[in-house]
């Protein structure tokens, strides 16, 4: 067992190792695609050499990014077959048909346009290089969409029936991955990633105007950058807002996780800033934080759109209370109840694999119908007690706050470099602006990663939500084969960034050089 | 008509030929003028040769593949660790 768990434990730290890497390089590609996009669409209408020269610099910078990003995603495909061989095999029939839908389709399409993005100059019509540009971007984002609608699938699992026979949830129903969940969190990713693009654009736009150098195209390029990164902000926001209803809906205990909440209420406000108490829990009496900054009815309004919305918390979803909105308090099945259906699921299971040795098909039959009276709790069936089902409360409070606060201090300072690009004596004028908008750059990947880690965090312990737990999708492998390849890949991407960093800012300071301003 | 549609025939294998040759061309001409291009695309080969021949065959065989002959004793290995585990 404590084997087991460091296995687990370590499998879990890998994976979430590679999908941090792997992200730094996602989203901005997403969105430098994007801006790259448009400035050569602004040349291709205006016909001036200034966009043409931004068009060519900024898509060697998404060049860059998208070498040394391509593949690295491979590694995480690599882990479902190794150390998530249960899951793998549990789930193939559905999470396996987007996967390779992104692989055959969306890949090929990005890598097809991007060829003719770089090599195209001057043999393709300027219509076609511009429809080539557009379509790598639309690539990507398509690319995005189908692992998205993986992870979604993960989080609210629809559209499949379980087969004990096959041992595998098989797919019924294909547009049911397009839930309200994938829909959201795809636009929410995409849109990240148009802001982190347009943030990292305003910064190096900024770094020319520290260094005095081709300032016209530093302005150029600071008015595409802050004009796509504020709508991709101002969108990011409305698809987070978006999210936070359907994980109310789908997954409660998470948004309790995130709001470090066990006691809910009618009109429940929510915590600006603050710090939970690690040694409450769900069963005892201590304060849930050490101290809150709480912003009236802001929790109701988030989860449901009501200010007078009753949210749960830890407890109330554990003991299965729930208040409806007349207000009046109804029962929804407590934790302890879906362990006891969990066991019975698994039970059945186990009565299946019997009768089939046996070859006896009528107990087969009985097995299958008492699995599917209590398979919709079947990842319950793995825990002995309901502290088992609570996500890390701590992790995912902060991780949610840093992506809200760095999400709204970035909104903040696109606004402010907008209207700074408009006012360029002000702005060549105000240093300390121009460092701001630099220094803040990393910072944007903070908050695109603390996202993600609400995201992943906060469905803890599930794989898939209420069916398969980590501790059950973990494959029979050796400690210390997982420990081997954990430190392999922190060694090999941390190269890749760093090969990434110093590329990027060798040719950044190369092309500082040349004249870019006409 | 017969000489109409060789004609046709022609000059439509001509435009696939050029059109090839351009394509050709261009991914040609394009690696070859490369500049930062070159230590991307030796990043990217090193890369996919560390993922896909070290990483892939020496670390991470596909557990279940390595181990079952087929889909239905692998569904039995599955339903059996899925049941046993607490």
């Amino acid at each position: 067992m404590n084997d087991l768990m460091t296995v687990v434990d370590w499998s879990r730290w890998q994976f979430a190792l590679t999908a941090i890497y792997h992200w730094l390089f996602v989203p901005l590609t997403l969105g430098l695609s994007v801006i790259v996009a448009i400035m050569e669409t602004l040349y291709v209408r205006t016909k001036s050499d200034a966009w043409l020269k931004a068009t060519k610099f900024w898509m060697t910078l998404f060049g860059i990014n998208f070498a040394i990003g391509v593949a690295t995603g491979m590694i995480l495909e690599f882990e479902f077959g190794t150390n998530w061989s249960n899951y793998s095999w549990f789930v193939g029939d559905i999470f396996g048909a987007p996967l390779a839908i992104e692989g055959i389709l969306a890949f090929f399409m990005e890598s097809t346009f991007v060829a003719v993005m770089f090599f195209g100059w001057g043999r393709v019509s300027k219509g076609f290089h511009l429809a080539a540009t557009w379509l790598t971007a639309l690539g990507a984002s398509i690319s995005a969409l189908w692992i998205l609608v993986a992870n979604a699938w993960m989080q609210y699992p629809v559209g499949m029936e379980f087969d004990p026979a096959q041992m595998r949830n098989v797919m019924d129903d294909f547009w049911a991955l397009f839930s309200p969940v994938a829909v959201n969190k795809f636009f929410h990713a995409v849109f990240s990633g148009w802001a982190l693009a347009g943030v990292f654009v305003i910064g190096v736009s900024s770094w020319f105007l520290i260094r005095n150098r081709n300032k016209e195209f530093a302005f150029r390029s600071l008015k595409i950058g802050a004009w796509t990164g504020l709508a991709g902000m101002l969108l990011t926001m409305y698809t987070g807002d978006g999210s936070a209803v359907e994980v109310t809906r789908c997954q409660p205990m998470k948004l309790a996780a995130m709001e470090g909440l066990y006691e809910g209420s009618r009109s429940q406000g929510i915590v600006a800033v603050g710090m939970v108490n690690p040694e409450k829990r769900w069963n005892n009496d201590e304060d849930e934080y050490l101290f809150s900054v709480e912003i009236p009815y802001g929790l109701s309004i988030l989860a449901k759109h009501d200010h007078e919305a009753f949210v749960p918390g830890i407890k109330d979803i554990i003991e299965g209370i729930e208040v409806n909105e007349n207000g009046d308090t109804v029962n929804t099945v407590s934790y302890a109840d879906r362990i006891a259906s969990g066991k019975l699921a698994h039970e059945a299971l186990r009565e299946y694999d019997k009768a089939k040795i046996a070859g006896d098909t009528a107990a087969m039959a009985s097995a299958h119908e008492a699995l599917k009276a209590n398979y919709r709790f079947f990842g319950y069936g793995y825990f002995d007690s309901v502290d088992e089902a609570i996500p890390p409360v701590g992790l995912t409070f902060y991780s949610f706050r840093v992506m809200v606060i760095l999400g709204s201090y970035f909104l903040l300072l696109i606004v402010v470099m907008l209207f700074a690009s408009y006012r360029r004596q002000w702005l060549e004028r105000s240093k300390w602006l121009q460092w701001i908008a630099l220094v803040s750059v990393p910072f944007m990947w903070i908050c695109s990663e603390a996202g993600w880690m609400v995201a992943e965090v906060g469905r803890q312990p599930w794989t898939v939500q209420d069916l398969l737990p980590t501790k059950a999708a973990i494959s029979a492998v050796s400690t210390s084969t997982v420990v081997t390849t954990f430190w392999m890949f922190a060694v090999i991407f941390t190269i890749l960034l760093v090969a990434e960093v110093s590329i990027m800012c060798r040719q950044i300071s190369k092309g500082s050089r040349k004249d870019l301003n006409s | 008509m017969a000489g109409e549609h060789n004609m046709d025939s022609r000059s439509w294998r001509e435009r696939a030929k050029r059109c090839a040759s351009s394509v050709w061309l261009m991914y040609y001409d394009g690696f070859r003028s490369m500049t930062v291009g070159r230590t991307l695309w030796a990043i990217i080969l090193l890369k996919l040769f560390v993922f896909f021949v070290v990483i892939k065959l020496l670390f991470f065989p596909d557990v279940l593949k390595r181990d079952y002959s087929d889909d239905s004793e692998r569904a039995d290995h599955v339903r059996r660790e899925l049941t046993r585990r607490r």
